[in-house]
């Protein structure tokens, strides 16, 4: 109220004299004057408050019609990839790459197209149907027809096609005929490390995009991992080392040919790390085009069965050295303390006999470099069943292998219930428990190590693990001693190499019937090494399926003469990629002459 | 005076209007020029993975194991063999005035994976 109101009196003079000359109370006009100045008042205050009211629901009602505008427009407008973001540039494979441990690719993705078909859409379905069968030998042309000429409306005709196969099918000119942007995943280096990589398959399915799944090895274990965009398709690096892992392989396919083996594995790991640098099991696979799972024939028998971590074998007398070195360990005897192998021992129908006679008595080293089944016997017997049992399960014999392969848990040991005294014997020279060649492995390193625990691993590592000390520290290095006396004296002389020095224990172990009892003709012979002998480093397993040596008069079984020249050539090839010096008989020198002789 | 005031703040609201247009159609150029790069990028991030497999697959062991074999005779490639470590005092000291090797120059890079013959065709 701008202009100001013009102020009605209380008591207008004129009107209060005039009701006195009536005779009437001047004060009744008073009260109703000031009656109607409040009611002004209270009109005015009303209109006011009345107009806020107004406006903070007009407010009220713009807000809501905004929001609900907002949500109208962000229900009904078609979804866009924002224009301008950081985000963009980072769109990277939906998988992440495998990596060696020096960074060279193991197994990444390439960009491909699938093609399916719109059957509705096709102008001449047996034209196409003829032409496809043409340029992809194995469709069948007939049954293409059916599909195309029939009521359905959608066909996938290939997963993966490459660039001249799309080319031709667009030559085709066919409208219904449509591509899919795929990833393909592509092992590039073919069979090698298939057991580790595994492969990959196509999880769910649309036509603009496939999921890629691991299948088996580390692409199922780190599936998570290598899809997690998070990770924003960081590598997975691996700890095998290509180059070795292409060395191993091919001097373990000529070894176990050479030694007409039906089956071949091998380990070779950092003693140190635990990392495994390089796991073949043979006959391998192409990841590429992995077969599918066997239907007939003995599943261990299949390309597919990891021989190096599913496959548990009884490995025989590459045990012996546990029961030395724990004997060792506890202080009960020396390598060089006598002891008594009269035999047979003959325990309820069995008994336990040697390879040879070894006469009367042996000392330890002698009972590990001839591998005396007898003497280990009664090693065994002097360390009691539950120390036995304790040390071996310290050395994760008794469990699967923590490896990071979803095979892993498959390799479960096989031990005995009910460990009895004969089973304590049976132990000590690897029969009555079965384990996995990386079971070996990681025993053997831990050996290797000094006594500390090592677990496998094919992480690549930052540095040596420190494991708990399963085994004291002099007694890991008699026991390493008695390894390189057992190469150089005894029953695996064949690994003893040029530049070289090797320590390691053969074990030659009759296959099991499935139906009970032992083959006679048919043995796992295994040579569990590690080198170089005086510092170890290495620890490298190799063993043979039914492998058999037959330059001789007689075939010959033993690893002896089997697994130990295969493992012999293996480190020969192998340890110059890994960076080991030679030692032991460095090529002589062409311009240094001793004169003084 | 009052004239003045409101032809001032027309202009005012002209200026500002121009102002907003323009900055309205650089910011578009700009979103423009940023997708076109984002589109570049993802083709040279697929044409990377496409090298990174091919030079993968091109240097499998296999392939190098064949071609070291096939090449024998001009090359007479042999593995790696403990022989060939040396010691450090067979090693000659070179000499005071090493004779600089010349250096190759390569000006020609051949390109071989197939997106960069899609880009030179568009």
């Amino acid at each position: 109220m701008s202009a100001p109101s013009l102020r009605i009196p209380l008591r207008p003079l004129a009107r209060i004299l005039d009701a006195r000359q009536r005779g009437e109370n001047p004060d009744a006009i008073e009260k109703e004057n000031l009656r109607l100045r409040h009611e002004e008042m209270r009109d005015r205050a009303r209109i006011r408050a009345e107009g806020r009211i107004v406006l903070l629901g007009a407010m009220f009602a713009l807000a809501f019609a905004t929001i609900g505008l907002k949500m109208w427009v962000v229900a009904e407008s078609e979804p866009a990839e924002p224009r301008t973001s950081i985000a963009g540039s980072s769109i990277v494979a939906q998988r992440g790459d495998i990596l060696d441990r020096h960074g060279r690719v193991l197994a990444t993705n390439l960009d491909t197209f699938a093609l399916y078909a719109h059957p509705h859409q096709m102008v001449e379905p047996e034209r196409a149907a003829q032409e496809l069968a043409s340029i992809f030998p194995d469709l069948d042309q007939d049954r293409l027809t059916r599909d195309f000429t029939g009521k359905r409306r959608f066909v996938w005709i290939r997963r993966k096609i490459s660039p001249e196969q799309r080319q031709a099918v667009h030559d085709i000119g066919e409208p219904g005929l449509l591509f899919g942007p795929r990833e393909m995943r592509l092992y590039p280096n073919g069979a090698l490390a298939a057991h580790i990589l595994g492969g990959a398959s196509y999880g769910e399915e649309g036509v603009h995009a496939a999921e890629i799944k691991g299948t088996a090895g580390v692409e199922r274990e780190f599936n998570d991992f290598l899809t997690d965009p998070a990770n924003g398709g960081k590598p997975l690096q691996l700890s095998i080392d290509l180059t070795v892992q292409a060395a191993a392989e091919q001097m373990l396919y000529g070894g176990m040919r050479l030694m007409n083996a039906k089956g071949a594995a091998s380990v070779l790991m950092d003693a140190k790390t635990g990392e495994i640098i390089s796991m073949v099991s043979l006959p391998d696979f192409d990841p590429n085009d992995r077969p599918g799972l066997p239907t007939e024939g003995h599943p261990d028998d299949s390309p597919l069965f990891n021989r190096a971590v599913q496959g548990v074998y009884e490995l025989g007398s590459t045990f012996k050295i546990f029961a030395a070195a724990q004997a060792i360990d506890l202080g009960l005897v020396k390598p060089e303390t006598i002891v008594d192998i009269k035999g047979p021992i003959r325990w309820g129908r069995h008994s336990i006999r040697d390879f040879h006679n070894y006469g009367k008595e042996l000392s330890v080293a002698d009972i590990i470099i001839k591998s005396s089944n007898i003497g280990s016997a009664r090693l065994a017997e002097m360390i009691g069943n539950d120390l036995q049992k304790q040390f071996l399960g310290q050395l994760g014999l008794f469990e699967p292998t923590p490896v990071e392969m979803v095979e892993a848990p498959s390799g479960q040991p096989l031990v005995q219930k009910n460990w009895t005294d004969l089973t304590a014997m049976t132990v000590s020279y690897g029969h009555g428990i079965s384990v996995s060649p990386l079971h070996l492995a990681a025993a053997y390193a831990t050996i290797a190590n000094d006594g500390k625990r090592v677990r496998p691993t094919l992480l690549v590592q930052d540095g040596p693990q420190d494991g708990p000390q399963v085994l004291s520290y002099a007694a890991a290095l008699q026991a390493q001693d008695l390894l390189r006396l057992v190469v150089s004296e005894g029953t695996a002389s064949f690994a003893r190499i040029d530049h070289y020095s090797v320590g390691g224990k053969t074990g030659t172990a009759d296959k099991p019937k499935p139906t009970g009892g032992y083959y006679k003709d048919k043995t796992i012979s295994t040579f569990a090494s590690m080198f170089p002998a005086h510092d170890p480093q290495y620890v490298l397993i190799v063993t043979l399926d039914e492998g058999v040596e037959t330059s001789g008069s007689e075939p010959r079984r033993t690893a002896g003469w089997t697994a130990v020249p295969v493992a012999a050539e293996m480190i020969t090839r192998i340890a110059p990629l890994l960076g080991l010096r030679p030692e032991i008989a460095p090529a002589t020198l062409a311009d240094i002459t001793l004169t003084s002789q | 005076m009052r004239t003045l005031l409101y032809i001032l703040s027309f202009a005012a609201l002209v200026g500002l209007g121009f102002w907003a247009y323009q900055e309205n159609y650089r910011t578009k150029q700009i979103v423009n020029e940023a997708e076109r790069l984002q589109v570049q990028i993802s083709q040279a991030r697929a044409r990377l993975g496409v090298l990174k497999a091919e030079w993968a697959y091109l240097n499998r062991p296999d392939r190098l194991r064949e071609l070291a074999e096939l090449n024998f005779t001009p090359l007479a490639l042999m593995p790696i063999s403990p022989d060939q470590f040396g010691r450090m005092d067979q090693v000659d000291y070179p000499s005071s005035d090493p004779v600089p090797a010349p250096l190759v120059e390569i000006n020609n890079p051949v390109e071989v994976s197939t997106m960069s013959m899609q880009e030179a065709g568009q």
